[in-house]
């Protein structure tokens, strides 16, 4: 179909970003302000331990969907892989598959269980028939690793973002998202965050939807056309996979990270427990895996269109990685006005997902390691609560520091290292310990510490950093990803050490543990 | 919650009609995760060995690539749809049957 000269030859864009835009100014604060009173609202109703860590179970199926969505749909997916598209072409679109098809996986093996059995942490589920000490601590070693690095690469993503959007210092940046998302858990607990997360997702859904309405509407609302132009101008290749997957066991470590470390991520599992039971929890993933996908699709068109439009000369002058893809096609498609309303919700994007992580890495600190480790399982709620809080407030400003510890280096591996530790400590022990009768603690602490450490010294060996940060020739451990060593070594050490060292009591209260398992009975 | 008896507890974990909702209940997760595996897997290997299947028109602006890659997106929604539809109208009934047996006790 021949397509009007004019959409052939990408515009090319004087850009406004960088500098203070009115629009986005005002819709942050209004959303600051908005979210502010929310938690306000939140802090009213939070007092007891089930309020602050899950906000009292009563949040609703649909809406814990929409905040598992929130809590998944970061700025580095909707920047990230528009941009991977919007420079690379299709490989985009084979690296968001992987994100979303862990979520079946949670439903099928994960959801119900979790909610049953636990109360606050995934470390509930592990320890519920094991020796608590010993579990406790491991498990929330590795809660805290994944969310330390998830964490380092939202702040340092966050920092650069805003600089390059508001215009606003790096570390002026970083440390109002700090500071704000501080207040929503410190005040508001599960509850504001909750809500701050289901806000954000209407956000970016509704503001990508607009997106792709006005980029399509360039091509006359006819993908085809979008595509047309696409190959036109930069070669049938771009439809196709292309470089991303080289090596096949590459391939596949990487997709086993993304797919069971999704099932592994603790702010994920955290969500299931504020819902009144395992059919809300269930209904929860349905509806989150919808609304991902859909994100996935609206990221795939924004990509192209801003590949088709802007031009990939112009995005990458921008920025290399193509970050900018979707800002500068908000620009072009909508003006000043909605890039300030798209930048604005990218700000909502990062806050929502750092108040996450920090609630989640807060529980693990005041449920896991101060009830049970420090008190032995014996603690009044006031004590513990006072630790969640403090734990928050330490949480706040190690991300602050972290966040300007790591200014200008190269995190963008420590995503993949997160979800390659939860892949491999938490998911592995987190599943035998719902689904083994033999598993045991001995078995469960050297699952969770093989996998963690196998994570981190084979990544460092990797061609991600030894190769691309340490400048080293060749890398000794070949795959980029450790996930497929590291997470079937942790499933084999944990059933060897289980089988060598049998432990009589866990297998017996294995049976007991089902009638909750399966049916509730007993469930928080 | 009423206090369980543990005897009546234990009867009901080891009666047939437990046992069969949990095998049912992990037949069916196993099923649907294996399924999800294997598309999800394949979908890769096709990536990594056979690029040129993928990259093949279906119409000249369109490759095979884009409606499977897109359609396995929506093939994982849809397989959680399938496991709630079971679980809503099949697998609860269950519980609750279970569940009542266990309280009344």
């Amino acid at each position: 179909m021949p397509l009007p000269t004019l959409l052939l030859q990408a515009a090319p864009t004087t850009s406004t970003l960088g500098t203070a835009n009115p629009v986005s100014i005002l819709m942050f604060f209004l959303f600051v302000a908005v979210t502010m009173y929310i938690t306000y609202w939140a802090a009213k109703k939070t007092k007891t331990g089930s309020e602050f860590y899950a906000a009292g179970r009563n949040i609703s199926g649909f809406q814990n969907g929409l905040a598992l969505a929130g809590d998944y749909m970061s700025a580095a997916s909707f920047l990230g892989i528009a941009g991977m598209v919007a420079t690379k072409g299709y490989d985009g679109l084979i690296y968001s598959i992987g994100f979303l098809v862990g979520w079946p996986l949670i439903m099928f093996l994960i959801a119900e269980p979790l909610r049953n059995l636990g109360k606050y942490t995934f470390a509930d589920v592990v320890a519920y028939r094991l020796k608590q000490r010993p579990i406790r601590i491991v498990s929330s070693v590795g809660s805290l690793l994944t969310i330390a690095f998830y964490l380092i690469a939202q702040m340092v993503g966050a920092g650069g973002l805003i600089q390059t959007l508001f215009g606003l210092p790096y570390e002026v940046a970083v440390v109002v998202v700090g500071i704000v998302m501080t207040a929503y858990v410190l005040f508001g607990g599960m509850l504001a965050t909750t809500w701050v997360q289901i806000i954000k997702a209407v956000l970016l859904l509704s503001g990508a939807t607009v997106l792709v309405i006005l980029s399509l509407a360039k091509f006359g609302f006819s993908p085809a056309n979008l595509f047309s132009s696409v190959t036109q101008q930069y070669g049938d290749a771009m439809l196709a996979p292309g470089g991303f997957i080289s090596n096949p066991w590459d391939a596949l470590s990487l997709g086993l990270a993304l797919m069971l470390g999704t099932a592994g991520l603790p702010h994920i599992l955290m969500r299931f427990y504020t819902v009144p039971d395992a059919k809300a929890a269930r209904k929860s993933v349905f509806v989150a895996t919808g609304f991902i996908g859909y994100f996935y699709l609206l990221t795939f068109l924004i990509g192209f269109a801003a590949m088709a439009l802007v031009g990939k000369p112009v995005i990458e002058g921008i920025d290399k990685g193509g970050n900018m893809a979707a800002l500068l096609l908000a620009e072009q498609t909508g003006g000043t006005a909605f890039l300030g309303f798209i930048a604005a919700v990218a700000f909502a994007t990062i806050l929502a997902v750092v108040a996450g992580l920090t609630l989640s890495g807060a529980s693990s600190i005041s449920h896991d390691l101060y009830v049970h480790v420090v008190k032995h399982g014996v603690s009044d709620e006031k004590g513990e609560m006072k630790v969640a809080k403090r734990a928050t407030i330490a949480l706040g400003v190690l991300s602050i520091l972290l966040g300007l510890v790591f200014k200008g280096q190269n995190v963008a591996f420590m995503v993949g290292l997160a979800f390659s530790i939860a892949a491999s400590a938490n998911f592995p022990a987190l599943l035998m310990s719902i689904v083994w009768k033999r598993f045991t603690t001995q078995g469960a602490v050297w699952s969770i510490a093989t996998g963690a450490v196998l994570s981190l010294v084979l990544i460092v060996l990797s061609p991600t950093i030894w190769v691309d940060i340490l400048h080293n020739e060749e890398a000794i451990f070949p795959l980029k990803n450790p996930a497929l060593v590291s997470m079937s070594s942790a499933f084999f050490v944990g059933i060897v050490v289980s089988l060598l060292q049998p432990e009589k009591s866990a297998a017996l209260k294995f049976e007991s543990e089902k009638l909750r398992t399966y049916l509730g009975i007993g469930a928080e | 919650m009423p206090h369980i008896q543990p005897p009546s507890a234990h009867e009901i974990i080891e009666s047939p009609e437990f046992k069969k909702l949990v095998s049912k209940r992990w037949s069916v997760s196993l099923i649907l995760t294996l399924i999800m595996l294997a598309v999800y897997i394949g979908f890769l290997l096709v990536v990594a060995f056979s690029k040129e299947s993928l990259a093949a028109k279906i119409s000249p602006n369109l490759t095979w690539a884009i409606p499977i890659g897109l359609g396995l997106i929506l093939f994982a929604w849809v397989l959680t749809g399938i496991y709630v539809y079971w679980a809503n109208n099949n697998y609860d009934e269950a519980v609750q049957e279970l569940k009542n047996k266990v309280l009344n006790s």
